[in-house]
């Protein structure tokens, strides 16, 4: 019998109503520009987090004007205590790595991008993909409200490595409902990205048009898709540690307390529990979590250098493997976070060898990138720039990474700056400027208006030279032993630290004030921007053959596109210019097309 | 009413009105377009989302279980608390019942699909089937409260030993499942009753029960080794 119902997704009508539109909307478009505006007032919280932060390390007595108000405890007199510096500490990774860097380039254009780029009209199951974002929003709230409950938030990192983690409110402030609502919130999250990522891989493998076979598939579908089978492996491992973290803390059980622990001279109610099963669940986790950051912006990054380029990458497919590579790695090479764990050294090199290892993929994926570009007349506009940027911050973050992947090496080096600037750089700046680029790029799709160049351009150079002037220092100083996780450096070797680290604080917070223009820049184009064509790229994929620019709400105007050629089809003679769309039926003669 | 359960009739509409171009999509492993490029030897078949969907959602949660499973064994690597205990007996009477229960389901997953191809059958004793399997899963459930009822009784609670927790936690983790499940079995027999079912809903919910089936009896064997 013939089944239908891959259009399972269609099944849903326009919507009437403001609520069903804009608030509990099925279409997959409207749900990823929420994900986009969840990561947008997320990273405002955690970037003002790392500013406090910076004040405090480069000026550890220093009154911030208003802080009391966010903390009475943790700031009497307006001068931040240790303790609520490493609770801002935990804030600020966890909303990061959660709430943006997981949020943003993977759930918001994902959600938005995957099924128009495969000619869907939506996802096959529209209510999990509205729970989806959903759960995730209540997960920030959970997160935001430990700011507001008892003595603040956790203080534990994002990590959460227990025992602390586990022992309850005599660990600290925010080690008793602090911990509680943080691991509900990454619970929920976890429930959320579930959902997202069975969506996204039924939607790439069942909701193709005809035509487009895997290999036509953009490199971007290619990364959501890869980076959701991480999610939906990843996520389902953290939840259930999250769980058993609850209980630890709720229900008295033992499973990450170990015997005789004392803590504040109290004899601690737990026994026999394991402190490294956590760690090993947690990076079990965590590993692939910071693929799943990353991959999904290397997608973005090919997709747009590639317009840009007027020519497709060196090899579609070799690019394609090496994230699949990178995926399943990111698995086996987790152990290299607990070098200093105290796990066997055999372990230890059992987990550096994979870790080395997947050095090699990743460096595949610059080489392509480097060698596609080198000789091609690139188009500089601020898409193509922040995909430079991410780039360049890939090759910088990650060098650092193959010192660390070396146990010798990593035993010295993993308590300092120098791992801090590492993931900062590799992870966190280079999937920020995947989003930017992501957000040049496709901006004029989803509003219909173009963003402002100039502003773009000043918004790249004043992020990347900042960037720059942020986490480059980190390196320097974790060479010279400056230890991470401390609130101020009384140490006399410290001292001289510093100076570098008011230098740090005065380039974060231009950085920072920076992304003032790119904000200007989205609240401004969206509303008075100049009007976009369909095409303004000339890109080839999917998403610029819409019918209308936004697209209408089943993308296509209930007719599904028919797929031709291969998502990058250029610098060849087609009858549109040097550019042949994925829709187009003409013949064309070159050696890249995919069947 | 027809007697036969039809998918909605509008999508088969959509792809006469706009031809061959606006077809049903031709994804899925099982037929990438062939490699002369000529289209018209793609197939018109696509795996339908609620199998793959399904066999996503395993995936997960096998996860979940596996993460627990190596939690359970870590911790009683290193633990010299653990303190072993005889399971309930009740469960292997729980275990009857569940399998009891997939056997009556795949029974009336066979009468659904019979009627719904319109060979024999009706929908309403296909129904039954389905009543009774939704009898037995909260059977099921019940059985499980008894056996932690059971456990109390011996003074074990979720907090008394390593041993007792994890067997706490596998076991509600379970039974969230199979509640899940009975949400499911819940809207099929709904979906059967305004014939509004779906081939694919049906393999697909049935897919998942005997998941929880096996899962149980992978639970059983690891908690009576473990424990």
């Amino acid at each position: 019998m013939h089944d239908t119902s891959a259009h399972a997704a269609a099944h849903h009508g326009p919507p009437t109503s403001f609520l069903s539109k804009h608030v509990f909307s099925l279409d997959h478009k409207v749900i990823g520009k929420q994900y986009y505006g969840l990561a947008l007032i997320a990273v405002i919280v955690g970037m003002v987090l790392s500013w406090l932060m910076r004040i405090h390390l480069g000026w550890t007595d220093a009154k911030i004007p208003g802080l009391h108000l966010l903390s009475a405890n943790g700031a009497p007199g307006d001068v931040m205590t240790p303790e609520f510096y490493l609770q801002l500490m935990t804030m600020h990774a966890t909303i990061m790595v959660f709430f943006v860097l997981t949020t943003a380039p993977f759930a918001a254009f994902g959600n938005y991008f995957l099924p128009i780029q495969v000619g869907a009209e939506d996802m096959p199951f529209p209510h999990f993909n509205m729970m989806s974002f959903w759960v995730t929003f209540v997960g920030f709230l959970f997160l935001v409200a430990s700011f507001f409950v008892g003595d603040g938030p956790t203080l534990g990192g994002w990590t959460q490595y227990a025992p602390l983690s586990a022992v309850g409110a005599v660990g600290g402030p925010g080690e008793g409902m602090g911990v509680v609502l943080w691991a509900i919130s990454i619970a929920i999250f976890c429930v959320g990205q579930l959902l997202g990522s069975l969506n996204f891989i039924t939607t790439t493998l069942d909701m193709r048009t005809k035509g487009m076979s895997l290999w036509r598939m953009p490199m971007t579908v290619w990364a959501w898709f890869i980076t959701s089978v991480m999610g939906l492996t990843a996520f389902a491992v953290l939840m259930p540690a999250c769980i058993l973290l609850i209980l630890d803390h709720v229900a008295g059980t033992s499973f990450f307390v170990p015997s005789n622990l004392v803590i504040n001279d109290q004899l601690q109610p737990h026994s026999g529990g394991s402190t490294l099963l956590w760690q090993h669940l947690f990076w079990f986790f965590g590993h692939p979590e910071v693929y799943i950051a990353i991959v999904p912006g290397m997608g973005i990054v090919s997709h747009v250098l590639i317009p840009n380029m007027r020519r497709p990458m060196l090899s579609h497919r070799v690019l394609i493997y090496s994230m699949g590579a990178l995926a399943i790695l990111s698995y086996v090479v987790y152990g290299h976070h607990m070098f200093v764990s105290g796990m066997n050294p055999v372990s230890s090199l059992v987990f550096s060898f994979p870790t080395l290892i997947i050095t090699i993929p990743s460096t595949i994926i610059v080489l392509i990138w480097l060698g596609s570009l080198y000789g091609a007349k690139l188009q500089i506009n601020s898409a193509s720039l922040f995909a430079l940027g991410f780039v360049s911050m890939f090759i910088s973050g990650g060098v650092s990474g193959f010192f660390l992947a070396q146990p010798s090496l990593d035993i010295m080096l993993h308590a300092t700056y120098f791992v801090v600037g590492h993931f900062h750089m590799v992870m966190g700046v280079a999937a920020m400027f995947g989003i930017f680029a992501g957000t040049y790029f496709w901006f004029p799709k989803m509003y219909g208006r173009m963003m402002n160049e100039t502003l773009g351009k000043a918004h790249f150079w004043l992020s990347f030279v900042g960037a720059y002037c942020i986490f480059m220092p980190f390196h320097y100083l974790g060479l010279a032993g400056n230890v991470r996780r401390y609130q101020a450096f009384v140490a006399d070797y410290m001292q001289p630290f510093i100076p570098v680290h008011k230098f740090i604080t005065i380039a974060a917070l231009v950085t920072g004030a920076a992304q003032l223009l790119f904000l200007y820049n989205l609240v401004h184009s969206r509303f008075w921007g100049e009007p976009a064509p369909d095409n303004p790229w000339k890109a080839t994929s999917l998403e610029w053959s819409t019918p209308t620019t936004p697209p209408p709400f089943d993308n296509f105007g209930g007719k599904l596109p028919e797929v031709f050629h291969d998502p990058y089809q250029y610098g060849i003679e087609g009858s549109t210019g040097d550019y042949v769309m994925q829709t187009s039926p003409e013949k064309i003669n070159t050696v890249h097309d995919e069947a | 009413m027809a007697t036969t359960i039809h998918e909605p009739p509008r999508i088969e509409e959509r792809s006469d009105q706009h031809g061959p171009a606006s077809g049903s999509g031709n994804g899925g492993w099982r037929n990438l377009v062939p490699a002369d490029g000529n289209l018209r030897h793609v197939q018109e078949y696509a795996p339908p989302p609620s199998s793959t969907g399904m066999w996503v959602v395993l995936a997960a949660i096998s996860m979940t279980f596996a993460a627990l499973t190596s939690a359970l064994i870590v911790r009683k690597g290193g633990a010299l608390d653990w303190r072993h205990f005889t399971l309930p007996s009740i469960l292997y009477l729980n275990t009857i019942v569940l399998l009891a229960s997939s056997v009556t389901l795949e029974i009336g997953r066979r009468k659904v699909a019979a009627y719904m191809g319109s060979l024999r059958g009706s929908a309403s004793e296909a129904a039954r089937w389905l009543y009774v399997t939704f009898a037995l899963g909260l059977l099921f459930v019940g059985g499980q409260y008894l056996a932690w009822r059971q456990l109390n009784a011996q003074g074990l609670y979720l907090a008394t030993n390593p041993s007792s927790s994890f067997f706490y936690v596998f076991t509600a983790a379970h039974a969230l499942h199979v509640l899940g499940g009975l949400g499911g079995l819940a809207r099929l027999i709904r979906k059967l009753d305004r014939r509004t079912l779906r081939r694919s809903t049906l393999d697909a919910t049935s897919r998942y029960w005997h998941f929880m089936d096996v899962l149980w009896i992978y639970l059983l064997l690891l908690l009576w080794v473990q424990l």
